[in-house]
């Protein structure tokens, strides 16, 4: 039987280093959030001190800062560009082997032995997005052995968020501010003490080993109040209730154009986004053509070469690649996988660098537009 | 299937230098531990740079680095057309009139003047030009160097007969593989990586600087399959957001490709609201 003190507790903020230790001697490398150029990004943390303390995260369109607060707060920065994407899907990695013998080529697989990683700080709109990727990569009928072999092995450390962004939207996603599902033990920052609760036998298991006091009533109780008044102060949101079938009857809206004004077709919504997967693949030969890696690299439906076809581009124009990425993530991805490719991390609305906003986007798309003029039709054509 | 190396006629490679820095050039020697397989791969026949052992044509594949800028390399460059298969333009230089392509905009005979004691000894034309306005060039390796691995893998793919990949990606899609923080939404810096060719590695921005566009256009500079990139929304978040006023717009942009179509276009708008 599961106790409350098997599946919850109280850790002081002071003594976040015992969890630390603990992973380490169980062989974990520890990832978390580090300051670094201006942002955080995903680092191996050995010390508290590692973790941006006191620092506190200003994301809006296009815009990104770290600020000082002077505060003890330890999780106070909500995320950075990346996402938990790099940890399962490769940014660039070897797929096969290929040499050349005497009648043809062999090739032989090279599959990731992958450190065993534990993530703290992964936010409920993290976890959404790798739930995603999971659909995708660890399908029955198509199971991405790559993707298998970096995901098995994750230990997840969510942090439920108590401090909203400018750009988040998750509320409305229906995919945080709260983790939950997905994580092995997730974390609510009160003041100078943690809620830890554990989500799977892994971390019930670490938490027994911890042998802390479990949490009391009234410190759930803030921890939820403070999640929900959270998800209360979000200032953006999406209202995905007409889709998919609205975006798809808004192909020929005069917003695609205006949009495509101002999409730069830089790539960067896609490589943060949590649930892009696209990619390819290259052949790498040496000088001698008897050897050959064949890597994948992340890559993005904004690109040019993306669009190329048997001799043809179906998508020359940055509007028609716009056009396919939003409709993609917001309509088709539900007929394709049974749900939104949006989780409201707000990612792509910070780290865009003319700070094109999806959450502005879709409502323009679906109002009525103004019928494009024949001749614009014709140009379109053209 | 490859030939024994005995029966297989190597490739004849040279290299020319126009009005250049020899950067480039020095990439080719700066592969080091592969320079013996190209060697090894390719008849090293024409390469002043590297030996004085320098053979006639024709020549299966030629590098060339470096703009026209005199009447004489005008010439010269008809003449390395005709005796070369592939012609390859290598660098900002070659590829796109590289710095020096600043004269374009200014007035040649008046730098005479104030530099030279006997401005009347220097022959040079009043524009720097790349190689594609003068003859018909293969491949373009773009960058202020090149990189020396996509030379060495445009060489391995013309050796077995491929048609050689020279993405057109942009810059940001090889810093978020790499993990660099932008350096544009972080900082607030005026970064060109949005509208230019990736190839580089990310170089700068993986040093917290801003791209300045060494390796062109993203997607190339004509209307193709792709459309030339988009300076316009980019050099309006530069003034807008950024606070660029318009003449450190156009020096953004006028830079080492300053002279190929979407960046020119871009600082002569931009110009003409200075």
């Amino acid at each position: 039987m599961v106790t409350a003190s098997e599946t919850n507790a109280v850790l002081p903020t002071a003594d976040l280093q015992r969890l630390l230790d603990a992973l380490s001697a169980k062989g974990y490398r520890v990832i978390g959030p580090m300051v670094r150029e201006g942002s955080v990004v995903w680092e191996t943390i050995r010390r508290v001190p590692d973790l941006p303390i006191g620092r506190r995260d200003q994301q809006e369109p296009g815009r990104y800062r770290v600020e000082q607060t002077g505060s003890s707060e330890i999780f106070g920065v909500v995320h950075g560009p990346q996402s938990l994407k790099p940890f399962v899907f490769a940014p660039r990695e070897p797929l096969l082997q290929i040499e050349r013998s005497k009648d043809g080529f062999t090739t032989s697989p090279i599959l990731p032995e992958p450190d065993k990683v534990a993530i703290i700080g992964a936010r409920a709109c993290d976890l959404a997005g790798l739930a995603i990727q999971d659909r995708i990569f660890l399908n029955d009928t198509y199971r991405d052995p790559y993707y298998a072999a970096r995901r098995e092995g994750l230990f997840v450390i969510a942090v439920n968020c108590t401090r909203s962004l400018q750009t988040c939207f998750c509320a409305s996603m229906d995919t945080g501010p709260r983790a939950k599902t997905g994580f092995d033990l997730a974390l609510t920052e009160v003041d100078d003490r943690f809620l830890i609760e554990a989500g799977s036998e892994a971390g019930r298991d670490l938490l027994s080993g911890l042998s802390l006091p479990p949490a009391s009533e009234d410190l759930a109780g803030e921890a939820t109040r403070r999640i929900e008044a959270c998800a209360r102060n979000q200032v953006r949101q999406l209202d995905c209730s007409r889709l998919p079938h609205a975006l798809y009857e808004a192909h020929e809206h005069p917003r695609w154009d205006e949009v495509a004004g101002r999409c730069l077709a830089c790539t960067n919504c896609t490589m943060v986004c949590p649930t892009c997967f696209c990619h390819t693949v290259e052949e790498t030969p040496d000088l001698s053509h008897q050897h050959s890696a064949h890597p994948r690299l992340w890559d993005s439906c904004f690109t040019q070469q993306h669009g190329y076809i048997h001799g043809k581009n179906i998508r020359p124009t940055i509007k028609d690649r716009y056009r396919m990425w939003l409709t993609h993530k917001l309509a088709s991805w539900i007929d394709q996988f049974g749900t939104s490719g949006c989780v409201g991390c707000g990612r792509c609305i910070t780290w865009c660098p003319v700070g094109i906003d999806l959450t502005e986007e879709l409502p323009a798309l679906l109002a009525p537009g103004v019928q494009p003029s024949i001749a614009s039709q014709q140009m379109d054509n053209a | 299937m490859s030939k024994p190396e005995a029966q297989r006629q190597r490739p004849r490679l040279a290299v020319f230098k126009f009005a250049s820095c020899d950067g480039c050039q020095l990439s080719i020697l700066n592969l080091e531990e592969d320079l013996l397989a190209v060697g090894q791969a390719l008849d090293l026949a024409y390469f002043p740079e590297a030996s004085s052992d320098m053979k006639a044509g024709p020549y299966d594949i030629a590098l060339v680095e470096g703009s026209i800028t005199t009447a004489e390399d005008a010439h010269r460059i008809l003449a390395v057309r005709q005796q070369t298969k592939v012609l390859i333009t290598i660098g900002a230089c070659a590829t796109a009139g590289g710095i020096q392509a600043l004269r374009n905009w200014a007035d040649v005979e008046a730098f005479k003047q104030a530099v030279y004691p006997s401005p009347e000894y220097i022959q040079s034309l009043s524009t720097s030009t790349p190689i594609s306005e003068h003859v018909h060039v293969d491949y373009e390796l773009w960058g202020c160097p090149i990189d020396k691995h996509q030379l060495l893998r445009v060489i391995t793919d013309l050796v077995v007969g491929v048609q050689p990949r020279l993405p057109g990606d942009s810059v940001c899609l090889e810093c978020k593989r790499r993990g660099n923080v932008c350096v544009l939404v972080a900082k607030g810096i005026p970064c060109l990586g949005p509208v230019t060719r990736t190839g580089c590695g990310a170089i700068c921005p993986g040093m917290g600087r801003d791209c300045y566009g060494c390796f062109g256009p993203s997607e190339g500079e004509r209307k193709g399959p792709g459309l030339p990139p988009n300076t316009a929304s980019l050099a309006t978040r530069f003034h807008r957001e950024l606070q660029l006023i318009p003449a450190e717009v156009v020096r953004r942009f006028r830079g080492i490709n300053g002279y190929v179509s979407p960046f020119r276009a871009e600082s002569e708008t931009w110009g003409n609201k200075a």
